[in-house]
């Protein structure tokens, strides 16, 4: 059961590692993004699945901090399109 | 009973497994920048739910059960958020280029 679970947490990152291919290709910034965001959220899993398959301790916690970082990187790059286009007093009012 | 939780946990990581797969897939394959926004949100909160009602049997306490389910629930409404917050980035921009 354990090594299905080290396998499946491989396959996530495998898939992850193939959408990032996303970041070098993408047209647009907004393309990197999301694949900066999917990487955060494989990241996520892939570090919950390794938490349950072996008894290191703190794992979930570090799971935890990402899924609190990934937001703030999609957010911040929001803002900073949002500013620097034509309405950027709109934007910030909001 | 053991033995049924286990292959419950194996389905439901299998699937969450093969829901971040198509995500990935469609992330690459899809034309439009807003297509591949709904395969990227897709992949997030179904791959990951998935997964975590995977390792939900297998936890030892409450307090790990609640602490997978809190880190489920982070992910849902961070990654709801910031997808509307891309989107509407990408539609103030004109959107698909």
């Amino acid at each position: 059961m354990n090594d299905f679970l080290l396998f499946a947490a491989g396959f996530i990152l495998l898939t992850v590692a193939a959408g990032l291919f996303r970041v070098l290709r993408g047209p647009g910034d907004a393309d990197r993004m999301m694949a900066a965001q999917l990487l955060g959220t494989g990241g996520i899993a892939s570090l919950l699945l390794i938490a349950s398959a072996t008894t290191v301790a703190g794992v979930e916690d570090v799971a935890l901090g990402l899924a609190l970082l990934a937001a703030f990187a999609s957010v911040a790059f929001v803002n900073g399109v949002a500013t620097d286009d034509e309405q950027p007093q709109e934007a910030g009012g909001k | 009973m053991n033995f049924a939780l286990d292959l419950f946990s194996i389905a439901a990581i299998a699937a969450g497994a093969f829901f971040f797969f198509a995500g990935s897939v469609g992330l690459l394959r899809f034309p439009d920048s807003l297509t591949r926004l709904h395969a990227l949100s897709k992949a997030d909160n179904l791959g990951l739910g998935l997964v975590v009602l995977g390792l939900l049997p297998r936890v030892g306490s409450l307090l790990d059960a609640l602490k997978l389910l809190a880190i489920w629930a982070l992910v849902l409404l961070s990654g709801a958020a910031s997808a509307q917050l891309i989107g509407r980035a990408l539609r103030r921009r004109g959107g698909d280029e």
